[in-house]
């Protein structure tokens, strides 16, 4: 029987990876993801899980053995949150470019300097050419649900590719919140067995992997890797299509609230969602037409089904919970803006900075801003491109 | 079961790196890497980190390698091996190894750019935490794949593209790091050998590959390209750093030290300098101290090694 039970984002998080029972599981800790790597250290000390659970001595090398790993054909997952994933970097490009469904549990978190340890979405967009596929949460349900959905998605062989599943610093990481765990088997039977195409440790049939390309054969290789990446968004939808089947609840590439009829509307990733629905809703009761997009799949981009979405709309207001110096706006607004561009009938685009390095965002300040968006509405004139929400100028 | 080693047993075993790879005439990797992937009956993964073996030898679609091979970045050839075994043992213990239950042995091979200098901390820690890994660095003494920069292996004096000998400083002034002890002191199976002396070496890659846990291996590789030396002679001098003391033969196992090679007359240290260019100005005018402090810190590294052995 599925259980209700009040967990924390790593809580949750680590609960999923006890369930599934990777094969490897190489960690290392970091502020805010510390606890997941904390808890599964205990179920593996504690008999409850018979992964190979290794503590490399820094990220580099925790997502160095997470390429091995992966390539020798073991399902493989690791945590980690800010620095920790910035110091993985290079070795992310190379998980993706050797198509391993490696998964990563991400506490997104501030980037130094200076140096912060709460949430913000700094860490993950930093990563977001790396060819992985990245999927956020709103909640600690979600965050649950988006691992155990992440393993099939990476691990599909028309997919072939890593996934990071990002939920909000502290918010979500250490905010306890009551959520549904599934029963185990019936989340083991759901994730099944990874069926690699390849393995290293298959010493009959040796295989290379991961040699020197020169310019004869380098743009083709990567233009091939992109195949999974564009088969995605098909898998990552069949997949909620299962996971709603078996669990009950449902996913896509966002979630829209109130949008049928809104006029104005704003796009989110992550906690914030949350904080904005009970905004709409209480607009919708004096009457205002707003509603909010939340992204769940931000690579692949679902730019297609989000134009179908926003193309309706008076003025959008995107908000980013990350910045791009010296770019035009932050990435969620850049690739929101650039989804529209080929229509003619378009709203009305600001962006909004928040919330780095954990600064609150509130009721009052989303407010503000569909405040704005209704005088976009009305009088076309749209004003500063891009603002701060919350910041002391 | 160990074998023995004797050139014609060697000889009738099957190569697992073979020619067409690219590697530079008279380089010493290919003769270190035929001799090492003799040396166990086990199956072999091997682990490349970024450097000359790496780009030599897997250019797109070809290959020099018979055994899987993987090549992940520069510096992380000690947590690839280190993700590799525990996927191996993951798999193992689940009955999930593809071809049934059997012992595979990991082996990493890195440059000394690769282990000395920016893969050191990814050894250490995959050494500290025990996987059952064999990591070789093969130390030509440069960062040779880009060039012939300076490394911490470079030894004192020899003139390299990022230490230079010019009319103000008359080339590399530092000492080599003394990695092999490093790695000793993570209380693992740490010896130094050579390609001159094949014996010693075949046996030393039969220990480690024996042993149920991290060892690790430290092989002077002559590389003529950035030595500036004749192809022909690189073995020939490998084996005359040997003899002068310049590159002692030795073991540590279980903490004892045990050198494997007593030089049996006296080799002074001109002959390791005298026929390689990139210690050319040493033998200048003005630069005789050069020649002199080579001379005394390898005596008195000699005599330390000496010293530790009687531990």
């Amino acid at each position: 029987m599925a259980e209700r039970r009040i967990l924390n984002g790593n809580a949750a998080i680590a609960e999923a990876i006890r369930q599934i029972d990777p094969d490897v599981v190489a960690a290392y800790p970091i502020t805010p993801s510390t606890a997941i790597v904390e808890y599964i250290a205990k179920f593996v000390a504690d008999g409850l899980m018979s992964a190979e659970f290794v503590t490399p001595e820094s990220e580099h090398s925790a997502m160095s053995m997470c390429v091995g790993a992966s390539a020798s054909g073991a399902r493989v997952f690791t945590a980690t949150a800010s620095q920790g994933l910035a110091l993985m970097f290079e070795i992310l490009y190379i998980a993706s470019s050797l198509r391993l469904p490696i998964v990563a549990g991400i506490a997104n978190r501030a980037l130094s300097a200076p140096i912060n340890i709460h949430g913000d979405h700094s860490d993950a967009m930093g990563a977001r050419d790396s060819g992985w596929i990245q999927i956020y949460s709103e909640n600690t349900q979600e965050a649950y649900d988006n691992i155990i959905q992440a393993f099939r998605i990476g691990e599909h062989r028309d997919v072939s590719n890593p996934v990071m599943v990002g939920m909000d610093g502290f918010i979500l990481s250490h905010a306890v919140q009551d959520m549904w765990v599934e029963e185990d088997g019936k989340v083991k039977a759901f994730v099944g067995e990874r069926q690699p195409l390849y393995n290293l440790l298959d010493v009959e049939h040796p295989i290379t992997v991961g040699p020197i390309d020169f310019t004869d054969y380098y743009f083709e290789h990567k233009r091939s890797q992109f195949v999974g990446m564009e088969n995605a968004p098909r898998v990552i939808l069949e997949v909620a299509e299962e996971f709603k089947k078996e669990f009950g609840r449902e996913y896509g590439f966002f979630e829209l609230y109130k949008m049928d009829d809104a006029q104005v509307a704003i796009v989110v990733i992550g906690s914030t969602a949350g904080t904005a629905k009970v905004v709409v809703d209480q607009l919708r009761e004096d009457g205002k037409k707003v509603g909010l997009v939340k992204l769940r799949v931000y690579r692949p981009f679902p730019a297609r089904e989000l134009a179908d979405v926003l193309t309706n709309m008076k003025a959008v207001a995107v908000l980013d919970r990350a910045a791009s110096p010296g770019g035009v706006g932050g990435p969620l607004f850049t690739d929101v803006r650039a989804s529209l561009y080929e229509y003619d009938k378009k709203p009305i685009l600001v962006d909004y900075i928040y919330g780095l390095g954990g600064r609150d965002i509130g009721p009052k300040h989303i407010a503000e801003v569909y405040e704005r968006l209704d005088k976009i509405a009305a009088t076309g004139e749209r004003g500063e491109l891009i603002g701060y929400i919350n910041l002391r100028e | 079961m160990a074998l023995r080693a004797r050139l014609k047993d060697l000889a009738g075993l099957e190569d697992k790196f073979v020619s067409g790879h690219g590697l530079c005439p008279g380089c010493g990797i290919p003769l270190m890497l035929r001799l090492v992937l003799r040396a166990t009956e086990h199956p072999l993964v091997a682990v490349n980190a970024t450097g000359c073996l790496e780009v030599c030898s897997s250019g797109f679609p070809y290959t020099a390698w018979k055994i899987p091979w993987m090549h992940n970045a520069f510096e992380n050839a000690g947590a690839t091996a280190a993700g590799i075994e525990a996927a191996y043992k993951a798999l193992k213990r689940r009955g999930k190894l593809p071809g049934g239950d059997k012992k595979i042995k990991i082996v990493a091979f890195g440059g000394d750019g690769g282990t000395y200098d920016i893969g050191l901390q990814s050894l250490s820690g995959a050494m500290e935490r025990g996987h059952d890994i064999v990591y070789i660095c093969y130390d030509n003494q440069s960062y040779a794949n880009t060039g012939g920069q300076r490394s911490g292996a470079t030894p004192f004096g020899a003139s390299a593209t990022t230490s230079p000998a010019g009319k103000k400083i008359p080339g590399k002034l530092q000492w080599r790091k003394n990695l092999t002890e490093i790695m000793a002191a993570h209380g693992i199976y740490s010896a130094q050998a050579s390609v001159s002396h094949w014996k010693d070496l075949f046996m030393k890659a039969q220990k480690a590959l024996e042993i149920d846990g991290p060892a690790f291996i430290n092989v002077l590789i002559p590389c003529p390209t950035e030595w500036k030396t004749k192809p022909e002679d690189g073995v020939q001098l490998a084996k005359i750093a040997v003899d002068s003391k310049v590159w002692p033969l030795y073991e540590v196992e279980n903490g004892k030290y045990k050198i494997n090679y007593y030089p049996k007359k006296e080799v002074d240290v001109v002959e390791w300098l005298k026929p390689q260019g990139r210690f050319a100005h040493m033998f200048k005018p003005g630069n005789e101290w050069m020649i002199e402090e080579y001379r005394k810190k390898v005596n008195e590294e000699w005599e330390r090694l000496v010293r530790l052995t009687k531990l």
